[in-house]
This record gives C-alpha cells, structure tokens and sequence, in this order.
C-alpha cells in the first residue's frame, strides 16, 4: 500500500541527518589515525637512526674520531651552550642566513622590476643573466673577499651572490605571466603603467615573491656557509673549518646538526608568514 | 541628433614578425545616444578590434574614432568595457574589485563609494561585499564585473561577449539583468557576440560584419516590438523568427566569401 502512496517528499530520507553526521566524524577519525601513525612512524625512524649511531660508535664498529656519537655530539652541544661561546656562532651564521635571504629576495624583486619596466633593458640583460645564472657563483668568493675584506660583508656578498639573479629570473617571469586580461581591467579605465604594476602585476606575483623566499632560505645557508669556510673567524661554518683542521669531529657533527634545526625552523617560519599572507588565494 | 560614438573610415593592419594584415578596412559607424548595437560576424572579422579602437586601447592605422564629438586618445572613464570573463582579483574582495574604477580614476570617495555599495545592492549581491571571488559562482561574478564598470558611471558601455563563458540558463537570466540595466540608466551600448539569437534579442540595431579584412555588410533594425520587450521574452515574439533567419542567412554568405 504505501508503495503506491505516490507522494514526492513525503518519504524519509534513506540516510538520517545522524547518519550523514557519523559518516563524517568516522572520516575524521580515520585521517587523524593515520596522520598519527605517519607522525610515530616519522619519530621512531630519528630515534632508531640514534640508537643505530650510538651503538655502532659505542662498539667501535665505526671510527669514533671521524664518525663521533650522538651522545658526545649533543654533549659538546650542551657544553658549548652552557659556556656561552655557541651563541656567538649561532648569532653571526642566522644574521648573515637572514640578511642573505631576506636581502636577496628584495634586490632581485628590485631589478625584475626594472626590467619589466624597461623591454629594452630585460632584451639587453637577457645574455649577461643567463651566463651568470648558469655560473657557480660560489667562484666568485675569494675575489669578494679581496673586494670587501674577510667579514661579514663579503659572506652577505656571496650569499647575495646567489640569490638574486634566480630570483630576478624566477619573478620577471611571474611578473610576464599575468594575465594579460587582468591588465586591461586596469588599462579600461585608464590606469597607467604605475598603476598596472600596483594593483595588478605585483599581488598576482605575490605568491611567487613568498615562494622565491622559501627556496632562498636554502640558498642562503649554502652561501654563508661556504663563505664563512673562505674567511670567517665566527660562526657555524667557521666551527665546522675548525674542528676539521683539529680533528675534532665531534665539533663538526654537532655544528651539522644544529644547522639542521635552526634552518628547518627558519624554513618552517617562511611558511608560516606564507600561509597568513596569503589565506585567501 | 548628434552620434556618441562615430568611427570614420576606421582601418587596421596587424603587423607581426611573420605578415602585415589588414583586419579592418575602411569601416563607418554611428551609434546614437541609448542605442544598443550589436556586432555580429564570422570569427576574424575584427569585432574586438573594433571595441578596442572605440574605448582607445589600440589606435586604428588609418581613420578617427569619435566619442561625444571628442577624438579617442586612450581609454576614459566615459567609455566602459566588459569582457568576456569577469577577471575580478583573487586577491580582492567583491566590494574592492567593484570599487577598483573608483581608485583607479581617483574618485575613492564616500559619495561613488556608497553608490558601488548602492549598485551590489541592485545586483543581489550585498551579502557578498566582503566574499573573495572564488567563493562566486560564475553568474555572480559576472554580475560584480558589471557593477565595476558601471561604478564610474561611463555613458557607453562596451561589451566584449561578456555572456559568452556562462551556462545557458545563468546567460538567459544576465541578458535580461544587463540589457535591463543599461536600458534603465540610459546607457549607450555596444555588443559583440557569437549568438545570433542573443543579438536580435537585446539590441536596438544588429551589425553583420564581414570577415578578412573586416567591413559591414549588412544592418537589421530589430522591430519596436521584439526591441520593447525583454530579451527572455523578445524570442517569442513575432517576427523574431524571421529576424533571426534574415541574419543568419546574412552571416552565411559572410562565410561563404571566404
């Protein structure tokens, strides 16, 4: 009888408002399991990577003088933080890192700015960035040295060195590929050349721009570390130089891996201020 | 009465590294005040060429375009332009990319400000002032793009297909909304479009435009009737078949030229 009641929504859904809700909270619980099993799974790799190095040192399986343990590595840790002399090193090294990514990206924003701006400049410039693009720019080292003395300078120099014309390259071609629809809203009601860059060229490489910081984060670490090999009498670079040349190779490990933290916390920032400037694209 | 648009023997070549081509070639046309006209033809025919050379983005290679009686020497504030997609920022909310005209003519003030707000309204879209774009649909969006242009209360409107890139049913339903509008306001309006059927139904004149290089062919006045009645309901007029065929057959031979 009541199959052929015949009346459209009179019917109860086949699925209760209850039902639909408990399907979700089950998804849910399924995701979080998981993203807790990856996360243990993540932790228990490092620590049997520690296990694995204390025990392989500890038994003498591998040269202790060249390969160290973790235990004498975050003991020299623990001794260089307490004394006080790992902050100066620590200081200097994520100055110039900052300064270098910071720097780095402004300046190459800056001059992909000026070629936008001048055709003619971008087609002149074209041969002279794609050589020095292509070219170890780490070689220049020792001439800015004797350009601007062994210090701060010339490490900031050479990690410049590196980021800027990639991110010159990397924003120029941001900058061309608006588009060119999204001009001519602003060039209909007669905005000008300024006016086109302001409201539309730069927000819409904007993301680019943040991107380009993330992988200068990289880049910088790479320049001031190696700058810092060439002249510097501080730093985390310099550490790493010193306790090879006296063999001290626990020195060594324990500067690696205090780079390893404090530039995953550096990369970590940058994502962070991308993710709250750019909450609505 | 005097025109508010007038092109006098417009003609333009694109130049490339490959070829010179002549894409319009010698073109008259006069659009009188709250007139609605629309340029129909085959693909290549320089309909958007020529809205770009009336709102003064590109100058023709030979001959001048008029708007008011003053001679086109880049885009003003008296000419707005639809395109075909709404290209409203991401970045922006509704309320900044109706309110961009504004900013960008310097006229950000409380006055054209509660008008943008005022116009949203009209459009059914004040609860989405403070939404981004990508939270719209397509309809919507398109709607805000309008609201953009009318902002700085241009007298001609240009429109770029603007429908083109809608569902049917979302197209039906802005024909009406714009066609309406602009009508209301006392706007002059110049439509280029693919859609035979939606050109007979919003205009007051149909332009057949023939293709390589592009030049006139052939003008229908749409009767009193069709042209009073909204473009939903002037397809069912009478006569509105047989306009429609008249036109098609016109853009045919267009083709056939070829």
């Amino acid at each position: 009888m009541s199959a052929v009641d015949g009346r459209i929504g009179a019917r109860a859904p086949a699925l209760s408002e209850d039902g639909i809700q408990a399907l979700h909270a089950a998804h849910l619980k399924r995701q979080k399991r998981q993203r807790l099993q990856v996360f243990s799974v993540q932790i228990a790799i490092l620590l049997l990577f520690f296990a694995l190095w204390e025990l392989a040192g500890r038994l003498k399986w591998i040269d202790v003088l060249l390969f160290s343990y973790p235990s004498k590595v975050f003991a020299q840790i623990g001794k260089d933080a307490a004394s006080g002399e790992l902050w100066g090193h620590l200081g200097i090294t994520v100055g110039e890192t900052v300064v270098g990514f910071v720097l780095g990206t402004l300046l190459g924003t800056l001059i992909a700015v000026l070629i936008w701006w001048s055709p003619f400049l971008s087609k002149v410039l074209d041969p002279y960035m794609v050589v020095f693009n292509s070219m170890p720019k780490v070689a220049l080292g020792p001439i800015f040295i004797v350009m601007f003395g062994a210090g701060f300078l010339s490490i900031t120099v050479t990690t410049l060195s590196i980021t800027v014309i990639v991110t010159t390259l990397v924003v120029y071609n941001s900058f061309c590929e608006v588009d060119a629809n999204l001009i001519k809203v602003v060039r209909v009601f007669g905005g000008t050349r300024t006016q086109v860059f302001q409201k539309v060229i730069l927000p819409a490489s904007f993301p680019t721009i943040i991107s380009t910081l993330k992988v200068n984060v990289g880049m910088a670490w790479v320049g001031v570390i190696v700058g810092e090999f060439l002249v510097a009498k501080m730093g985390l670079g310099y550490l790493i130089i010193y306790g090879f040349q006296v063999f001290n190779f626990t020195l060594v490990l324990s500067s690696l891996v205090i780079i390893a933290v404090v530039a995953t916390g550096m990369y970590q920032l940058v994502v962070y201020v991308e993710r709250k400037l750019l909450t609505h694209r | 009465m005097e025109p508010v648009v007038e092109l006098k023997h417009i003609t333009h070549v694109y130049v490339s590294d490959r070829e010179a081509s002549l894409a319009l070639d010698g073109l008259d046309l006069q659009v009188y005040p709250g007139e609605f006209v629309s340029l129909v033809g085959p693909s290549g025919c320089g309909k958007t060429t020529l809205l770009s050379i009336i709102a003064g983005l590109m100058k023709p290679t030979k001959g001048e375009a008029f708007v008011y009686g003053r001679k086109v020497d880049g885009p003003t504030a008296e000419v707005g332009y639809m395109l075909q997609q709404d290209y409203l920022f991401p970045w922006r909310t509704i309320f900044e990319n109706a309110s961009i005209g504004l900013e960008l003519t310097g006229r950000l003030d409380q006055e054209h400000l509660a008008r943008t707000g005022a116009l949203l309204e009209e459009m059914g879209l004040s609860d989405a002032r403070n939404l981004y774009p990508q939270q719209l649909s397509g309809g919507m969006r398109q709607r805000v793009a309008l609201v953009r242009t009318l902002t700085t209360d241009p007298g001609i409107l240009l429109l770029d297909e603007p429908f083109s890139a809608l569902d049917y049913q979302t197209k039906l339903q802005l024909e009406d909304l714009i066609a309406g509008t602009l009508r209301e306001k006392n706007k002059t309006a110049v439509l280029v479009t693919h859609d035979l059927s939606e050109a007979a139904a919003v205009s007051d004149r149909v332009i057949v435009l023939g293709s390589r290089p592009g030049k006139i062919r052939k003008s229908f006045d749409v009767p009193e009737h069709i042209r009073s009645a909204r473009p939903l309901l002037a397809r069912e007029q009478t006569g509105f078949n047989e306009l429609f065929h008249d036109i098609w057959r016109e853009m045919e031979s267009a083709g056939d030229k070829e």
